[in-house]
């Protein structure tokens, strides 16, 4: 089943493309572990999800983009259309000429109303090149005013008009100190509007990534580049497919509806947050090893410490409400589930629900970790994804 | 004869002419002269970045481009390569001579002679003859001239009035002229450059031009950029005492003089007041870049105002400019890049005469140009945070914006906005200035001999700056109080 992209206003677009190039990248790769019958299940399955096929067999992302201001689109329909292997339909964009000025309002009360029919038009014509519509996907950003007003604009319309379809959302929250400054204004406004309509909201936070890519990898001068790409990398790791019950070559066919069957139990929470390791520059990556079990060991000190960083974790505990765990490598079940399974009894997850869907995959996730130029393909890289829903997190944001 | 090219490998998938655009609006001796250098830098500008000769979005935000075979009005081609740029603007100066000589200089191929409104006699001087009589009597051609070049802009977002507050043309006149524009475009931002007098003016009846205007700016313009003739002549002395100096490895870098049109030091200035034109020019072009060209954090100008605007009386913006040129020498160390965003809160940078760091900031808006990341900007945040001093309601909020064209000459460059209480002692001065000639009712009857002018303008117009200044004042009592917490909703556990 497909997932139809929303990319909206600056940040929405910069990361959408840095999404579609990982998830393109990593499914193309040469050169993994896996047989190639395995592979090309994957690539299938994956573009299936994200991408539609030319007659001349480019692939064109299922997207459709959305700024107030031509620029940033330009840029990103660009950027993709020079890797020369996938490329946004030109048809799908819109853009006009004004911009939001970063006042939520007009997003919301000006722009929406106005070019709501042309927006839903282009969403409707992405919907039917697909064959079955798992749901949408839509990237904005809180602290500006295209991205957090008409986000929630467009957002409260997709319910009306798709009521059947699943929505998640990704939003970037800002940096604390602030890149605007009516961003906490924005953010309210939009949170509150989104809290109703979307039925997931998968949160990142600017401060978080931009740690995460001072200390663990080792970036010097860190650009929006380089944010942009760990974020499209969690995302990547979040959406690429998993096996489903039939074992390997069989994927599952619903993501969204996967995540949130098991991740919001109740509608009042739906607030996501991500967790993804290893986490460090390439150059590191030749002189580490991993184990799983060191992996898992690691991601639930993460998790029982609400930190986004294998380091600095406090052991202060949370209450994950539930919990998901994807991952990509072949390993041993016995293995797996003896890790899982000694959670200390005072664990709040052993109290309240014990339970950990486990979604597995065999490929190999390529990534391009830092910036470099250079792309140097390692055969036994791979990630692990945990997708924690914290009631105390989602506090500790909003408060 | 449009022809669909590639810009350098990019596709043009949208017509170039959809880029919101800004019109400049020039009053008096003044600002017709800062603008010349505008343009003058402006053409530098994309000339530098646009080299196949494209007329692009980026240009098209401050030119036309008119085929100038046309005769009439129907020139205007929307892509394709350069014909001829007319610039997006209205002169208006009631003396011929500096408009005139504008013309016959090297920008007269820039302006169409719709585009200008003269007279011979000029304003003496006097608010009241530029408001008042000027302003009725050119007021339909005014008109007239701004509805036409608003028909050539497919989306007009701003308009830029440069103007002094001192004389005659410029404080009255171009204060009328933003009445006009509030009247006919409402919607459209209005940001004024205003040269506010020195101490040391010479003109004798500057305080009352000055408070006169202060009045109107209060009420019909969106933001205020004040500049100081006295701070710029400072930095202006600054940069001639380094390129005097003759200090080793003090050789500056060919083209990066922020006070010359070419940014090569001359030692005789072509007219006077060349080098301080300049550089107020340089911040508009600065202001826009963001606009312009394209970055990893854009900013448009309607952003500026929305974030820096807290309240509609105050907005009045102190600006400071940084580098002000750059050395030649390469093996200066990085720590340049962090000095800049120091240099930019210290008050010799400053384009007023004013001292933001022990003040009371409101908002602040940092634009960068160049290769700058973003981890810089918040390391530099970070570290300068803690010697300002931030209004109660806005203790971390910042606007930032990242464009990736430095300006010419330079590798990258800083403009700092902030709304800061500093501009309370200019306001407090202008206005003990205005009192001492007015106790005397000294010059008083020039103005009051024009039509339409009485003695109650001049009250109504200082107590509408004695309100802005307590505006200010309440503000500052604030500055030491410490942040009340609200309360916070509790969970019961």
């Amino acid at each position: 089943m497909s997932i139809v992209t929303v990319q909206l206003g600056q940040y929405g677009n910069q990361i959408g493309f840095e999404v579609f190039d990982a998830l393109f990248n990593d499914s193309h790769c040469p050169g993994g572990l896996c047989s190639k019958r395995e592979n090309e299940a994957y690539q299938a399955s994956c573009k299936e999800r994200f991408f539609s096929e030319e007659e001349n067999g480019v692939s064109v992302a299922r997207a459709v983009l959305v700024d107030m201001e031509p620029k940033v689109i330009n840029q990103t329909l660009s950027k993709a259309a020079r890797s020369g292997r996938w490329k946004y339909d030109q048809h799908s964009c819109f853009c006009q000429k004004q911009g939001s000025g970063n006042n939520w309002a007009y997003g919301y009360s000006v722009h929406g109303p106005r070019h709501k029919e042309s927006i839903m038009n282009l969403i409707q014509k992405e919907v039917e090149k697909c064959d079955s519509l798992s749901g949408f996907f839509i990237i904005m950003s809180m602290a500006g005013g295209t991205g957090s007003g008409l986000g929630a604009f467009i957002t409260q319309n997709l319910q009306d008009q798709y009521s059947s379809a699943l929505k998640m959302n990704q939003i970037i929250w800002p940096y604390g100190t602030g890149e605007i400054i009516v961003q906490n204004y924005n953010s309210i406004l939009t949170l509150s509007h989104l809290y109703r309509s979307s039925d997931a909201l998968l949160v990142h936070e600017n401060d978080a990534v931009h740690k995460i890519c001072a200390k663990l990898m080792n970036i010097k001068q860190i650009s929006f580049c380089d944010i942009n790409q760990v974020l499209a990398h969690q995302l990547g790791s979040v959406f690429q497919p998993t096996y489903s019950r039939e074992g390997s070559f069989h994927y599952r066919r619903n993501p969204l509806g996967d995540l949130m069957e098991n991740l919001v139990p109740h509608p009042e929470f739906k607030m996501l947050g991500v967790r993804n390791i290893p986490q460090m520059s390439e150059n590191s990556l030749a002189y580490s090893t991993f184990t799983w079990a060191g992996l898992l060991k690691h991601l639930r000190q993460m998790l029982i410490s609400n930190a986004k960083m294998k380091e600095g974790c406090d052991t202060s505990l949370s209450l994950a409400i539930s919990q998901s765990l994807l991952q990509f490598m072949s390993i041993e079940l016995v293995m797996l589930s003896n890790h899982l399974n000694p959670l200390p009894p005072s664990s709040p997850f052993a109290l309240m629900f014990p339970s950990i869907r486990v979604l597995f995959n065999e490929s190999i996730w390529q990534t391009k970790l830092n910036n470099s130029q250079t792309k140097t393909e390692k055969s036994s890289r791979w990630v692990l994804g945990v997708l924690p829903f914290s009631y105390l997190e989602s506090l500790r944001l909003l408060s | 004869m449009t022809q669909s090219v590639v810009v350098q490998g990019e596709w043009p998938f949208f017509p170039p002419n959809v880029c919101s655009l800004s019109f400049l609006g020039t009053v008096g001796q003044c600002g017709n002269q800062i603008g010349c250098c505008f343009w003058d830098l402006a053409l530098r500008e994309h000339a530098a970045v646009n080299k196949k000769g494209i007329y692009d979005e980026a240009i098209s935000s401050f030119f036309r481009n008119v085929d100038t075979r046309v005769v009439g009005d129907g020139g205007s081609i929307s892509k394709g390569k350069i014909c001829s740029l007319k610039a997006r603007a209205v002169l208006i100066d009631m003396e011929e001579g500096v408009v005139n000589e504008i013309l016959q200089g090297r920008l007269r191929d820039v302006f169409d002679s719709k585009q200008l409104i003269t007279d011979i006699s000029g304003s003496g001087n006097n608010w009241a003859v530029g408001h008042k009589v000027f302003g009725s009597l050119y007021q339909e051609k005014i008109l007239e001239k701004l509805r036409k070049s608003a028909e050539h802009c497919d989306c007009l977002q701003c308009f830029f009035v440069i103007h002094s507050m001192g004389g005659g043309t410029g404080s009255g006149l171009g204060t009328f002229l933003l009445k006009v524009l509030e009247d006919e475009f409402p919607e459209v931002y209005r940001f004024v450059t205003s040269i506010y007098p020195s101490g040391e003016d010479d003109v004798i009846t500057s305080p009352y031009n000055s408070i006169l205007a202060i009045k109107e700016l209060n009420e019909h313009a969106d933001c205020v950029l004040p500049i100081d003739n006295q701070s710029l002549f400072d930095i202006i002395s600054k940069i001639d005492l380094m390129v005097n100096s003759g200090k080793l490895g003090a050789a500056i870098k060919p083209k990066s003089l922020v006070t010359s049109s070419t940014g090569v030091f001359k030692k005789r200035q072509e007219k006077p007041f060349d080098a301080m034109n300049n550089v107020v020019a340089n911040l508009l072009l600065n202001l826009t870049s963001s606009a312009r060209f394209e970055g990893s954090l854009n900013m448009d100008l309607n952003e500026i105002i929305m974030n820096l605007v807290p309240f509609p009386q105050l907005h009045y913006l102190v600006s400071s400019l940084t580098p002000l040129y750059t050395l030649a020498d390469v093996n200066i160390p990085p720590r340049r890049l962090d000095q800049m965003f120091a240099d930019a809160f210290s008050k010799d940078h400053q384009l007023i005469r004013a001292d933001p760091k022990h003040n009371l900031y409101l908002a602040c808006a940092l634009m960068v140009r160049g290769n700058v990341q973003i981890s810089d900007l918040r390391r530099n945040i970070e570290r300068l945070k803690p010697s300002l001093q931030f209004v109660s309601w806005n203790q971390e909020g910042w606007k930032t914006s990242l464009c990736s064209v430095p300006p010419v000459g330079h590798s990258h460059s800083l403009l700092a906005l902030a709304n800061n209480t500093c501009v309370k002692p200019t306001f407090i001065d202008l206005r003990q200035r205005f009192m001492r000639l007015y106790k005397k009712k000294a010059h008083l009857h020039h103005y009051l001999q024009i039509e339409g002018m009485e003695e109650s303008c001049f009250t109504e117009a200082v107590s509408s700056l004695s309100a802005l200044i307590q505006e200010y004042n309440h503000l500052d009592a604030t500055k030491s109080m410490p942040v009340e917490d609200l309360p916070r909703l509790n969970i019961a556990m």
